[in-house]
């Protein structure tokens, strides 16, 4: 037992004095991924089905890649954002640091793979 | 911190049956949490008869008709039974409310009554409500000014004076707060939607100069925006206030002053 006053408590170690980067920057891929999925959809539904020589030529083409990659940086940063909010809301302590940590790797890991196999594929 | 089951202590059991009113026709089953701290045991289910014929309208009429006539250990806070004093909060039929102005009409089949969710319990329908009042006096719920002159009444046009309506009405029931899951969760943290609404109150006060201070102690991402627009707090309020509303504002105003 602590002998801390409700009002200490509650202030804890004060505001942090930040989250509105976090907030905005969540509200801003929002709708940069409502304007890019139906577009990045009608690429890769396209692309579905055909031979492995059409998909070539269609992400080799300079706009469909820009889209399909400006989706993968613009989706696996909202992705990280949206997984920290997750994790915070409903985990603590070292774990919530440590699936932080996890989340991140693995969404820019994820953005990371697959712009390498854009690259590999339009060049 | 996340709780999906209740602790083994806290599990409800069914408790008493009480005899039915005699010579009643027109009688109502009430279903309400005890809990005493002093026996030791677990929190049980009552079971209450009560004669609707000779009770009140409400379900605060109910619980002292039941307190007066039935059972006079069942423990409740109420004071001015017209919802101006936000004492009788509690969760009626799976709804936060007031019971003063929460008619037993508005229930159908039993009307089941517990504590408003996910907080200490003091005793039966009395929560613990330490930490939010801590809360609400943690944001500065006062007017804040800078400025010595005038030394009497700071003036306020009728425009300004209107953007406080729906949020000064607010009477600290705790009815927004106790329904959000965000403060269920992270209540130690997250200031909930009655201690930001008031935030807000005196955010947009015309005459008040503490603004970006203001401003400065809720940008956290846990005091302001463990908000996620769940909406609760608006579709609970028994005064037909809209925290989320307040809240959205308050992060508009953070944008705001970074773009």
């Amino acid at each position: 037992m602590a002998f801390v006053t409700d009002r200490k408590r509650v202030t804890g170690l004060g505001a942090a004095r930040s989250g509105t980067g976090h907030h905005w920057t969540m509200t801003v891929t929002s709708v940069a991924l409502l304007i890019l999925t139906p577009f990045f959809l009608g690429i890769i539904g396209s692309a579905l089905g055909s031979d492995h020589a059409d998909v070539v030529a269609t992400l080799s083409r300079p706009i469909p890649a820009l889209i399909v990659a400006a989706y993968l940086i613009v989706g696996s940063h909202h992705l990280r954002l949206g997984m920290q909010t997750l994790i915070e809301d409903y985990t603590r302590g070292l774990t919530r640091k440590a699936c932080i940590i996890v989340t991140t790797i693995l969404s820019y890991g994820i953005a990371l793979g697959g712009l390498v196999a854009l690259v590999q594929i339009a060049l | 911190m996340v709780e999906l089951t209740l602790p083994k202590n806290s599990r409800i059991r069914t408790g008493k049956t009480w005899p039915k009113p005699e010579g009643a026709t027109n009688v109502r089953k009430f279903q309400i949490y005890r809990w005493n701290p002093d026996d030791g045991e677990n929190p049980s289910v009552d079971t209450y008869f009560v004669d609707m014929d000779t009770c009140g309208p409400m379900v605060l009429d109910a619980l002292i008709k039941i307190k007066n006539e039935i059972d006079p250990t069942l423990t409740f806070r109420r004071s001015c039974r017209e919802g101006i004093c936000g004492s009788c909060a509690m969760n009626i039929d799976g709804i936060n409310t007031l019971a003063c102005i929460y008619g037993h009409d508005e229930v159908k089949g039993d009307v089941k009554i517990y504590p408003l969710p996910h907080m200490p319990v003091v005793k039966d329908l009395i929560p613990d409500l330490t930490h939010f009042y801590a809360q609400h006096a943690s944001i500065m719920p006062w007017l804040e000014t800078k400025t010595k002159r005038p030394e009497k009444e700071w003036r306020q046009s009728i425009e300004d004076r209107k953007k406080l309506d729906g949020l000064y009405e607010c009477v600290m029931c705790a009815s927004c707060s106790t329904s959000c899951p965000s403060y269920w969760w992270n209540g130690d943290r997250y200031l909930g939607p009655a201690a930001l609404l008031h935030a807000y109150r005196w955010i947009i006060d015309s005459r008040d100069e503490a603004t970006g201070e203001r401003l400065d102690e809720l940008e956290d991402p846990f005091k302001l925006y463990r908000c996620h627009t769940i909406m609760n707090c608006t579709k609970t309020c028994p005064k037909g206030l809209n925290p989320a509303a307040a809240i959205a504002s308050i992060k508009k105003m953070m944008v705001e002053r970074q773009l």
